[in-house]
Parts: structure tokens; sequence; C-alpha cells
């Protein structure tokens, strides 16, 4: 079986390592003129953490796909992934969200002072309790992105740069759909929820994990990633405004930032970028077939959490004609009862 | 006391519900949908000063928000200054095609404790300008003079700052507050639970306004019933006039003729 995948971004490219790894000629097309660089996956933090969004208030099947996508990105390109675990600090004013935020996390650990010294020494000083979810990991999306696509071509698989085919497909081939918000007109139920995110290097601080830090009003996240360099993220604004950051969300991304350690006073922003995310009502994924073309969207901000779990379902719907009603079905409600 | 049972009316709309929603923070619209009708509620805020983004960006999610099939009261929540409330109101009216506007002119960031001089101003430029203007206000009882005196013609004040669900902060001046004013009262900010909403009406507020507390909670559509249920009982108890407590039993059952004398 010949598949076109449209789209290249971690969505488009897992399942064209899926699809090529069970055997089919994949070809991939990108819009633009190199991998990744005007895509969301370009932009997101690569942090594979089901716990965490389950306590930021995430249905269960994020959790069930993000768990299965661990293990899958562990297998598949383990040398890129960190399996440090997640984190998870407040503010003492803050403490009462901490304890929500522990409340709804199958998986954390209470730490008090001696055991955050052990995990992240920097943070011990400042933190009188943190939360410990240790089976979470990360990755680097920029340097995921490549290893995909170099993987897909070592599997036979083409990728053709500056090529967007539009709605109609070519006779003869299966057509998987993965544009993001670029499938809006065959999609109208998605909407782009704004995300802004900062690129920050230190020469002062060595954080080895992702850390959250709770606030009612700003919560961040920064994921290390490796010589310095610190992705600080991320708003999320109910518009798919891909303009320029914010006055505002810097001021905030910032500040919060230097809240959870003044040294990043002194470090460099190295940059800023804003992406609008794909995402349904429910921001859960979807898949659909129309006629021939399949059509795999709405990854909302959990695209590297739960790519690799929906590959093996779009190839199991293209090989196997296999079903699954919880992400196909248009209904929110009959999906969360399938 | 005599009260009339009657529906909250703000400016020229009755509404069926005492209950209003606010839409920010759930985990995802769908779910907001689903709330917003568990609530029964017949008013949902909306913000806009930060989701308009560049060329109205916004409408993905205002398009949404318009299928709900309840009035939309549009806010000016993240609005420092009073020129930035102005701006915002007036794009709200064109966005939800409404001259319901909930002004918010906030003054400290950290309690987000609204700016009553702002407030006041920005409330009489959007009422001459034929805004029907909602103010989230304190329980300053000069402030909500001057409030009305711009023309607006409801309140609402908070309960404690927004977000932190601590109650009625302070009660003694929201009565005071109630006593004072015949116009719509509704209880905006700091509602935490539904005993909290239920002591606001049983107060003699004429509504309540939640968001964080049904958004944020473990399961955001039975909160939302919660809260319907709890804005229903305490409206009822404060039509039905509760007692005055006092410091002794007093019997409901006689005791004359029991030996308690024995």
């Amino acid at each position: 079986m010949q598949v076109t995948i449209i789209g290249g971004g971690v969505a488009g490219l897992s399942c064209g390592v899926e699809l090529a790894e069970r055997g089919l000629a994949v070809e991939l097309l990108e819009c633009s003129a190199a991998l990744g660089v005007d895509s969301c996956s370009w932009c997101a933090a690569g942090m594979l953490a089901p716990w965490s969004e389950q306590a930021d208030g995430c249905e269960p099947l994020v959790v069930e796909l993000g768990v299965e996508s661990i293990a899958l990105w562990r297998r598949r390109l383990g040398e890129l992934c960190t399996a440090q675990g997640t984190l998870v600090i407040a503010a003492g004013r803050d403490l009462p969200d901490l304890k929500r935020f522990a409340q709804r996390a199958e998986r954390g650990r209470w730490c008090a002072r001696e055991q955050i010294a052990a995990l992240e020494p920097e943070l011990a000083e400042r933190f009188e309790r943190a939360l410990y979810l240790p089976d979470e990991a990360h990755l680097d999306p920029r340097a995921v992105l490549p290893a995909l696509a170099a993987r897909l071509e070592a599997l036979g698989g083409t990728l053709r740069y500056s090529v967007s085919p539009g709605e109609s497909d070519p006779v003869g081939r299966r057509v998987l759909d993965c544009r993001g918000l670029g499938a809006r007109t065959a999609l109208p139920q998605l909407r782009g929820v704004r995300g802004e995110v900062l690129v920050l290097r230190s020469r002062e601080l060595h954080l080895t994990r992702p850390i959250r830090l709770l606030h009612p009003r700003v919560p961040i996240y920064l994921v290390p990633r490796g010589n310095g360099i610190y992705l600080l993220g991320a708003t999320v604004i109910e518009n798919d405004d891909t303009g320029p950051v914010t006055v505002r969300s810097a001021l905030e991304l910032l500040s919060a930032a230097y809240a959870l350690h003044p040294a990043f006073a002194e470090a460099e922003i190295i940059e800023m970028r804003a992406q609008a995310r794909p995402a349904f009502p429910d921001n859960l994924p979807q898949i659909h077939r129309r006629g021939l073309r399949l059509y795999l969207n709405g990854l909302y901000r959990h695209g590297f959490l739960l790519a690799p779990a929906l590959a093996v379902r779009v190839a199991e719907m293209l090989l196997h004609n296999r079903h699954f009603p919880e992400l196909s079905h248009e209904d929110r409600r009959e999906r969360r009862l399938a | 006391m005599q009260h009339e049972q009657r529906m909250l009316r703000l400016y020229d709309l009755e509404l069926s519900s005492r209950l209003l929603l606010g839409t920010a923070r759930y985990p995802s619209p769908a779910l907001l949908a689903e709330a917003v009708r568990a609530s029964g509620t017949a008013v949902v805020t909306v913000a806009l000063r930060r989701e308009a983004g560049g060329e109205l960006a916004g409408q993905g999610f205002w398009s949404l928000i318009r299928t709900l099939g309840v009035n939309v009261l549009p806010n000016t929540a993240g609005c420092h200054s009073v020129k930035e409330a102005v701006t915002t109101a007036h794009m709200a009216r064109e966005v939800f095609a409404t001259s319901w506007i909930k002004l918010e002119v906030i003054g400290e960031d950290d309690t987000l404790h609204p700016d009553v001089f702002g407030l006041v101003e920005a409330a009489r430029i959007l009422s001459e300008e034929g805004f029907q203007v909602l103010p989230y206000c304190t329980e300053d009882l000069v402030a909500a003079d001057r409030l009305i005196n711009a023309g607006c013609r409801v309140l609402m004040p908070w309960a404690a700052p927004i977000g932190s669900g601590r109650g009625l902060n302070n009660p003694f001046g929201l009565k005071a507050l109630r006593a004072h004013f015949q116009v719509p009262l509704i209880i905006d900010a700091g509602i935490g639970t539904p005993s909290h909403a239920a002591a606001a009406m049983e107060a003699g507020f004429d509504a309540v306004l939640i968001n964080t507390a049904v958004a944020q909670a473990h399961q955001p559509v039975q909160m939302a019933r919660a809260f319907a249920l709890a804005v229903e009982a305490g409206r009822a108890a404060y039509l039905a006039g509760p007692i005055e407590p006092r410091d002794l039993a007093v019997p409901s059952t006689p005791v004359i003729g029991k030996a308690f004398l024995a």
C-alpha cells in the first residue's frame, strides 16, 4: 500500500515512521521549505507528562495514550528521551494549588526540602515542598523531528518540502492528513489555541528535569535542553493568532522564571516564539475518515505526548480496518463512553 | 418582610437563573458547554482583552460561546486602565452584539483588587455611550454610590479576591451594601463552595457569578449542578425569611407536665 502523508509535524512524522516500519511505501509532503520550523511541533516543550496533564484536568484518554507513547518513544528514539521525571513546585502562598495538583496526579510523591535537594539542589533553598512525578520523561522536539525524518528515509520513505497539495487526492494512493490548523476547512470544529514560549540560556543554573511552577494566574514550565538552554512556556490563550510574543506574556513568563530562581535574571533570551495549537472542542485528538483520506488532528498541546500512540491507531485503521470510537466519534459523550 | 418571587432583571433582560458562569480555565470548551447546561445558567461571561489577539483572532472560541444558547456578558478582565477597559468594551459590543459589559478595572495584581477610581470613570464613559454597565467592585458603599451615579443599574461586588475561593470575606460590609442599595447586586468573585453561594443568596444578594470554583473542580459538570442547587436553596431561604439566631434553646415541644424536676 502507498500512503501520502500531508504535514511534517510530529503527528505526520510519527505516522510516517509507524507506517514505514510496517512496510508501507510512505511519501510525506511538508508545505514549508524545511523541517518543522513553521509547525507547532518546533515550539513544543516535548514533555511526556501524562500524570501532570491529568492533574491539570485532562481526560483519562490523554493519560492512557500518553503512557503508551512514552514506551514507544523510548523504544524508537531511546537515546533522545530523558526519563528523569517532573518536579512540580509552588510558592508558599500557592501551596493550596500544589495540594490540589497532588490530589489529582496519580503517580506523585511528596518531597520535603531534602528530597528536593537530591533532585534539583538549586531549588531546595527556595522551595519547601514539591511533588515529584518519577515516571514522566521529556525530549527535545528539535532533535526528535530530524531523527524521525531520518528514520523515515532510512526505511525507504520520501520527504518532499514546499509542497501543499490542498484538498484533492491523487488517484490510487491513501492520503493521511496531519496538517493541524491547515486542515480547518475540512474540519470546521478545529480552533487555534495560542501558545508562547521563550528560550533562555543560563550559565549559572543546572536544572536536569522539567519543572512546573504552579501559580493561580501564570503557571509555567521550564524544560532543560542541556548546555544551559531552557525552554520556558507556555501561555494558553483562546485565539489562533501566531503573531509575535506579547509584552504581557513575556513579562509573565519571565517573572515566573525569576520567581523560580533569581539567577534567571542573568539568563539570555535567545528566542521568543508563538504558535497556535490545533484543538477540537474537547481538546482531545480525533481520527476521521472522509472517503479515502484519513485525518489525524486536534493534538492540542499534547503533540509529542500523544503522537506515537495515535500513529499506531492510524496504522491499525489503514491496514486492518480497526475502529477506535474513542478517537473517531463526532460526539464527545459517545467518545468518552467508548 | 414580604418579598415578591420574581425573576432576576439585569437592565432590560429577565433571566430564569440566578447563577452566572464564567468561561475561563475549563479543561476544554466541551466541558464548559456541559457545565453550562448542568448549571441551568442564563448568562456566561467571556474575557476579551487577551483573547482578541490581532485581527480578532479569538473567533474560534467565541463562536463556541455563541453556540451555548445563553446570554453573553463580555468582560474587560485584564484591563488596568480606563482606556484599555473602554476599548475592550467597544470590541465586545462588536463581537457579541450586546450593550452589556462587565466592567473590570484592576488596580492591584496580587489581589486583583478593583481600581474603584478608574472603575467609576470608565463606567461613566461607557454609560454615556449607551452601554449597560455591570461593574466588578468591592463592598465599599461610597464607591457603589458613585457607580450608580455614573449610570450603573447593577453592581457586582466581590466576596473575596478572584479565584481565592474564600467565600464572603466581609459579611458585615456585604450586608451593609445590600441594605443600602435597591439595584440588583451580584456577588462576583471569591466564591469557593456551594455553601458560600447559598450564604450570599440567603443574605439577599440577587445572584452569584462563579468561574474558578466550577472550572477547576475535579468534576466541573457535577460542581455546576451543585452550585445551581445551592443558589436555588439560598434564594428560597431568603424569600422564606430565615429565623434570627439566639443564645438559648427554644424547645419546639412543650415541657410543661414533664417530670423535669424528678
